[in-house]
Parts: C-alpha cells; structure tokens; sequence
C-alpha cells in the first residue's frame, strides 16, 4: 500500500462521507459546510492526479466563491430548520432503487472498461507523458478552446446581468 | 356534307336549349321560353333533315357506318374511349324518331303546361332528355352509348318527380331511377365484359373482332353469351320488361308530354336499340336470343292482362307500352331486328299520339283520370276522338294503319323466320287479341255511352290550337307511317327492310348459316298470317264493343263472376307488394341493423371515437408526469438519465 | 500508483449520493447544492480520465466546466431568492402554481 493509495483512501473516505452529511444534516448551513469538505477532498485528490492547476481553481473559484455564495444565501434567506416529513410514495420505491443501480451500473460499467489499470501502465496511453503544468494547460485553452473560452466570458457577462435583473425588488 | 361534319349539332342544339332556358328562364316571359326551349329541338329537326339529305344523296346510303371521332375522352392503356359519333342507316331512323316526335310533343307541351309552375324548369329539362337521347342514338362506342343511357336516367327521374311536392310523384321518380339502376348494374359488367374480350369498346373494333369468332350454341355458354345477357340486364330496365317494369305504371305521375316522349316513344326504346346496335354480338349467342325473345313475349302477354283491369287511363296505355315493347324485344330476339325496329317506330308515333290525346281527355276533364269517372266525350271533344281512335286502330292492328304492318312482320317471322317458336308465336297472337280489347275498352269507356260525371261542375272544353296541331300530324303518321314498309306480299317493295340491310346483314346470313334446314315459307302463308292477326284483333275488338257498349251491366257481372280473376288484374298481380316483402323489406333490414348500427355506428364512428377515448385516456395517465409536483420532476430526469446510460452501456456495442 | 478504475469509482459513488440528495431534499438551496455535488463529481471522473490518456482536453473541461458552474449559481441563486420572496417558503412542495 503506497502512499498515494492511503491519500486517496483517506480523502475518498472523507469525500463520501461529505456527501453523506450533506444528505443527512438538517440545517442548510450544515449541508453547505459538508459540500464545501467535499470541494477540499476532492482539490487534493487532483493534486494526486497532477493537475496541480485545476486544485487551486477549485479551491479558489469552488470551495472559495460558489460556496461561499451559497451560504451568503442561505443566510439571507433564513433558510430554517429542514421540516422532517415522509419520503413521497414515488421517491421511496422508485427513487432509491434507482439511485443504488445507477450507482452499481456506472461502477459495473467503469471496472468493466478498464479493470484494474493504473495509470501508465503498458498498453494504456500512447502519447509521451505529459505533464498537467500551468503553462502547458493555458497553451491549450489559449489556442485549441479560445473560442470556447471567449464564449463563456459572454456566458458570465450574461449571468450577471441576469442575477441582477433578477435580484431586484420591483420586476 | 355541313351536317356529317357536324354531327354534333344535333346533340348541342338541345343542350344549348336547356342551359339557356334552366340558367336565364327564370324570370322570362313564357313566349321567351318557348323560344329558347322549343325553338332548339325543332332547329335540331332541321338539321336532320338535311342530314337526311345527305345521307341519302351524298352517301348514297352506304353499306358501313359514317363514323366521326371529334376527340379521345379517356385513354388508360388498351382502353380507348373517344368521343365519336356514327350515323348509319338505324341511327337515321332513331333520329329521326326521336328529334321529329320531340319536336312535336314540345309543340304541344306550350299548350299543356301553360298553368303548371315551373314552366321554363320543364322545358330545360325536356331540352336535357333530346340531349341525352340523341347521344344515346348517335354514339360510335358502348361508353358514349352508357352515358346516354345514364342522362336519359337522370332526366326521367327529373321529370317524372315535376310536381316535386307531391310525395307520390317523388316516389315514383326515386323508384323509377333505382329499378333502372338495377340494370344498369348489369350493363356496366357487361361494357366490362365486353371491353376484356375484345379489348376495345367502340362498334367498328368489337363487331370485327367477333366477326371471327366462332357463335355459341344452346348447350355451350361462353363469354359472348355472358356479355349479352348482361347487357340485356340493362335493356330489360331501362325498357321496363318483367321483371325490371314496375316503374313504368308509377312513371304516369309526371305530366303526359313526359309519359308520351320518354315512356312512350325515347327512352323505354333505348333498350331495344340497344339489342338491334348489338346484334353481331346477340347473333352469335343463340341462348342470349332466346332469352331476349321470352322475356319480350311474356311480358307482353303479361302486361296486356294487367291493362284489362285497370282504371286509370294513363296506367292503361302504361301497360299498353310494357306490352309493345315486349314485342319489339320478341321481334329481336327472334332475329327479326328490322321488323322490332319497324314497330319501335310505329309505336311511337301512335303511342305518342294516345298518350297526348289523353293529356288531352285530362285536360277537357280539368284533371280527371280516372276512365269509369269519364264517357260520353265523343261530341264534346271530337278533334282528340278523331285522332284517338286512330291511334287505337293503329295500335290494335286494323289493317293499313301503321301498327298493322309491323306487328303483322313481328308475328311472321315469329312463326315462320329462322329462329321460329310455335309458342311465342301463340303469345303474341294472345296479346294483340289482348290489346285490341283493351285500347277499345279505353275508348269505349272514354268517349262512348253516358257521361259519368256531374256536367255542372266539369266543363269539358276542347284543347287549344297548339295541342291538337301535334294531334293531326302524329295521327297522319300513324296512317301512313308503315305504308313505307309495305312488304312485297303487299305490293310493295319492303323498303324499310332494304334500307336497314346493311345494319343487319351480317345477323341475317349468320342465321341462315344456323339453321340450314330453314326454307323459305311457301307464298300463301303471308296472307293467312295476316288473315289470322286481323281475326284475333277483331275478335277482340267484338268482346270489347260487347262487355262497353252492346251490354255495360255484362262487364260487371264478368268481373263479379271472376272475381278473385278480376281481383289479380287490378291489383297488378300483387308485383309490387311482392317486391315490397321480399327484397325492399329484408334490405330496409339489412340497412338499419346492419349496415347503419353495426358497421357505420359500430364499427367506424367506433374506431374513430375508440381512438379519441384511446387519446383522452393515455393523455389522462401521461399528464401526471409534468403535476406541477417539482419533485416528481426531479424524479423523471433522474429516471431519463438511468434510461439513457442503461441504453448507452448495454446496448450499444 | 491508484489504478484509474478506482477514481471513477468514486466518482460514480458521489454522483450517486448527488442523485439521492437531489431527489430527497425538500430545501431549494440544498437541491442546487446536490447538483454542485454532482458536477463535483463528473470533475474528478475528467481529471482521473485525463490523467490515464495523457491528454491536457479534460482539464480543459473541468477548467470550463467549473466557469459555467459559477455563472450557472449566480443566476439559479438569483431565481431562488425570486423564488422564496414570492412563494414566502424555501420548500420545493410549495412551488406548484402548475399544479392542477
């Protein structure tokens, strides 16, 4: 068992069981905190896979500004005790069944494709190792996605607007 | 050559007549529409003449048809319809029928229905039947020859349910219109038929191809036999012969002009036409003859019992044409086709002529039809007493009047001419005994002895100028009408049938081929032929005089004495109460419960409302997928997202 | 090294759990937090598939996917306050004016 398989063991383990606690916590504030664990297990989970870049977006534009929106929000809107009723008829006999075999198709279907293969191990990729730097992510976006990059600057421009009309008092 | 050019001015005259008169008449003074209505038919008289002229001095009356083909109607493959037109000899004779007595009998339909409303309405459709009638005559091809024999159809029924608001009269015109239909089912297999085994419809391919084919017999009954029992399917409707007649007798509610034009002297005579057109093909299939001639003999036998009996006068000179048609068809199915033809002439200038003059007894009576509420008109009204009584002894064969000659060839070739029968020789021998009784019972009861009416409150007055014109020269040519045909025994040269022999030349040596043991009759059997006919009638012409005049009270001690006899006759043999239970009733059935409940209710609004509830109910289940309810919303994309991966996973590969 | 099957494991696992949480909580907020949850999730699947084939494309992704997540919570979070501002309530059940 190296030392990369107990990383991710133990940030598995504590992704799932954010998850957990967002199902189950009561207050929103509390489901909040539990995503926002999630959001850090999983930035040092892209650490482990390289991509050094995409952890610190995460934690920064994710963990740092999405939830924190969030819990802004949730504030503002005194968001209360969540009231305890009973499952509704179709969630509980069709909603989790589903849930579990979607759960065990995607895993059946993952470990079908590709079994216990590590990465770079033989007959995997093919291209030369290539390292998930900084520079070379923005050399791609910047010739390869610019379109796609200049469209989502349009995209955000059009969200503000949009959460500004929204937010204001008198539509 | 103007006219043989232009055949088809004499089918357009009438048509313009009637589009003019039925758009503009309307609000036109009557003199306006006489002009426009009367004025086309004798224009279209006209130019038969000069197609007389032409015929005779141009074409010298020749040996094959004149045909013209003025455009191709429909094309689909082999099947070739065009519009064309043939004159040959039988069509100058129809013509010749049909335009000259139309002419006359709308001459006197200005003085007939000038109070009747809907003046200018009777005139155009009077104008549409000429139009039909002669593209009937004059078409080159049995399709054209079909859409004659619809329109004719139609404008009988129009006519016959004029006064439209009487629901005996729109009785009688649907009765008439479907009895016809009847058989003309028939005739359209048999165009179908005729089409398959000749693949062509028009006369000139047909009669060349079965020209070459060998004829059938008695015992072996092919495709040429089939196809002329069809078509004589159609001709024993539309000529109103058992068991297709019964609308004849309720085809007198239309007014007499029509009865005299369409159910006297056109129309019912479509069918005989019709089997003389076709007689290359009737020649060749000695079983379809024979049919033709017993059809023809019984009915006329049969229809002539009936007119004994009955009261109306128009019904009796109904029956009285049921009964000389089925001569025309004895004539033709004996192979006698000129003489058939001959007597269609003669009948129709005589029955034409009884029918207007009892247009015009009905007229004096102010609207009186009924024989045994008449008598005693002779001095009252003697112009149509005078031209009457001619027509009856045209019709009742006196000698040298124009029935006399033809019936007399009828019953000749009946006994003696290749295709001989001993009974149907006998059945019509009964009906001209028949027949002379009936038509002087008419007249006896119509003219002669006391009146029998009140004289105060009908005042009989003879009929206008322009009725009895048409009179006059119907009865000259019911006089002189058959003296053209005088036979050879007679003195004369046998013209009529010298002058038909190129229509019927190849029939008339076909059945000469048949029957080889056929001589010719030895030379006196002529005159005792004659003698005989002229006996019979005369006998009956006695019992007549005797049952009206000599002993009245004896008539009725005759009918009480018979009684349930008596009872048979007038009640017509009971035919249409029959017809009533046996096929109207079980049809009205079938109609309702079957066809209506069943299959239209049932089965097709059924399936058209099964899919409407089918809609109504799936709709009803699928819309509680958008409830309104977010969470089952959310619940159906996750279930649409399992869906697809399950698709994308295990299906595709 | 972690074999690649596991990190999609995981993902799968978390997705799951997004799935459940998005249709058994009765709070907006926290339903719009399960989607989150679930993009969370398909990132590590990309960042885990990018590392396997040596291609930079699903970073690339993730990197846009995380922009429009952004933009797509501002304007959700934005509906949601127009939301309880008219419908006085932050549950689910009580946004059903389609309701027949």
């Amino acid at each position: 068992m190296s030392v990369a398989m107990l990383v991710f063991f133990a940030c598995g383990i504590v992704a799932v069981l954010g998850a957990i606690g967002l199902i189950l916590a009561r207050e929103p504030v509390h489901s909040a905190l539990s995503l926002v664990l999630v959001m850090v297990a999983l930035a040092v989970l892209y650490l482990l896979l390289g991509a050094a870049f995409i952890a610190a977006i995460q934690i920064l534009v994710y963990a740092g500004a999405i939830m924190v929106l969030f819990i802004f929000v949730i504030m503002l809107l005194n968001a209360g005790v969540e009231v305890r009723t009973n499952l509704s008829r179709l969630a509980r006999w069709v909603g989790v069944p589903l849930a579990i075999l979607f759960l065990v198709e995607m895993a059946y279907a993952m470990v079908r494709e590709y079994g216990t293969r590590t990465a770079l191990a033989a007959g995997g990729s093919v291209a030369a190792p290539v390292t998930a730097s900084t520079r070379a992510l923005s050399m791609e976006i910047f010739t390869k996605f610019v379109l796609p990059f200049e469209l989502t600057s349009i995209l955000i421009l059009i969200a503000i607007l949009g959460a500004l009309v929204l937010a204001k008092k008198d539509i | 050559m103007l006219i043989l050019n232009h055949l088809w001015l004499l089918m357009a005259l009438p048509l313009a007549g009637s589009m003019l008169t039925l758009l503009a008449g309307r609000h036109w003074p009557k003199k306006l529409v006489n002009l426009s209505s009367v004025g086309f038919p004798v224009l279209a008289f006209i130019c038969y003449c000069e197609l007389v002229r032409e015929f005779f001095f141009t074409l010298h009356s020749p040996a094959t048809a004149w045909i013209k083909n003025y455009f191709t109607w429909m094309v689909a493959g082999n099947f070739r319809v065009d519009f064309a037109l043939q004159v040959d000899q039988l069509t100058i004779v129809m013509l010749g029928v049909v335009t000259l007595v139309g002419m006359l009998i709308h001459i006197y339909s200005i003085g007939y229905m000038a109070h009747e409303e809907g003046y200018y309405r009777f005139f155009a459709e009077m104008n549409l039947f000429m139009f039909f009638m002669t593209t009937l005559v004059m078409a080159a091809n049995l399709v054209l020859l079909f859409v004659g024999w619809e329109g004719v159809g139609l404008c009988s029924y129009l006519l016959i349910s004029f006064f439209f608001t009487k629901k005996s009269a729109a009785d009688a015109g649907k009765k008439a219109f479907i009895t016809t239909r009847i058989g003309d089912w028939g005739f359209t297999v048999g165009i179908l038929m005729a089409f398959w085994l000749f693949h062509a419809v028009d006369y000139k391919t047909m009669f060349a191809t079965a020209a070459n084919m060998p004829p059938e017999t008695m015992q072996h009954w092919g495709a040429l036999t089939s196809i002329c029992l069809l078509l004589l399917a159609g001709a024993v409707g539309k000529s109103a012969q058992l068991p297709l007649y019964v609308w004849l007798p309720d085809a007198m509610e239309g007014p007499t002009p029509v009865s005299a034009l369409i159910h006297a002297a056109t129309m019912v005579t479509a069918g005989v036409y019709m089997i003389a057109r076709m007689n290359p093909l009737f020649s060749r299939a000695p079983a379809a003859m024979l049919a033709v001639a017993i059809i023809g003999g019984v009915t006329a036998l049969y229809a002539a019992t009936i007119g004994l009996a009955q009261s109306d006068i128009k019904k009796v000179l109904a029956y009285s044409t049921i009964s000389q048609l089925g001569y025309m068809f004895l004539a033709c199915g004996v192979g006698a086709y000129a003489a058939g033809i001959f007597h269609l002439m003669t009948h129709a200038f005589f029955k034409g002529l009884l029918f207007l003059c009892a247009g015009s007894v009905i007229h004096a009576m102010g609207g009186e039809q009924d024989m045994f509420k008449m008598g005693g008109l002779r001095k009252k009204i003697p112009w149509t007493y005078a031209t009457m009584l001619v027509a009856t002894l045209a019709i009742s064969g006196a000698p040298l009047f124009a029935g006399f000659f033809s019936k007399d060839e009828i019953l000749f070739d009946a006994y003696a001419g290749p295709n001989s029968n001993f009974v149907l020789y006998m059945l019509g021998i009964a009906g001209a005994l028949l027949t002379a009784c009936y038509m002087f019972r008419l007249i006896f009861l119509t003219f002669h002895g006391k009146p029998r009416f009140d004289e105060h409150h009908v005042h009989v007055h003879e009929s206008p100028k322009v009725m009895l014109t048409p009179l006059v020269i119907l009865a000259i040519l019911s006089i002189v009408g058959g003296w053209f045909a005088l036979p050879t025994y007679w003195g004369g040269t046998d013209y009529f049938r010298a002058f038909l022999h190129p229509v019927f030349a190849g029939s008339t040596a076909l059945a000469l081929q048949l029957h080889p043991a056929w001589k010719e009759p030895p030379h006196g059997l002529e005159y005792e032929m004659t003698a005989i006919a002229v006996a019979v009638a005369l006998v009956g012409f006695l019992i007549a005089l005797y049952l009206y005049i000599l002993k009245p009270s004896a008539a009725k001690r005759l009918a009480a004495g018979v009684h349930p006899v008596y009872q048979l006759l007038w009640h017509k043999y009971y035919v249409d109460e029959l017809y009533g239970a046996v096929i109207i009733r079980p049809l009205i059935w079938i109609s309702r419960n079957v066809l209506w409940k069943l299959i239209d209710i049932g089965l097709i609004d059924g399936t058209v409302n099964g899919l409407a509830f089918l809609s109504r109910g799936v709709g009803g289940e699928v819309r509680h997928m958008q409830g309104g309810n977010t969470r089952s919303y959310a619940a159906w994309v996750v279930i649409g997202a399992v869906a697809v991966t399950v698709f994308f996973v295990w299906m595709v590969r | 090294m972690v074999p690649i099957s596991y990190y999609v494991i995981l993902s799968a696992v978390l997705f799951g759990l997004g799935v459940i949480a998005f249709v058994f909580k009765r709070n907006v907020i926290t339903i719009f937090m399960s989607i989150e949850l679930m993009l969370n999730a398909v990132n590590l699947a990309f960042v885990a598939f990018s590392r396997e084939f040596n291609q930079l494309d699903g970073l690339v992704f993730v990197f846009f996917v995380i922009v429009v997540a952004a933009a797509e919570a501002a304007v959700g979070l934005a509906i949601i306050m127009v939301i309880a501002r008219n419908r006085k309530s932050l549950n689910v059940e009580d946004v059903n004016l389609l309701k027949f």
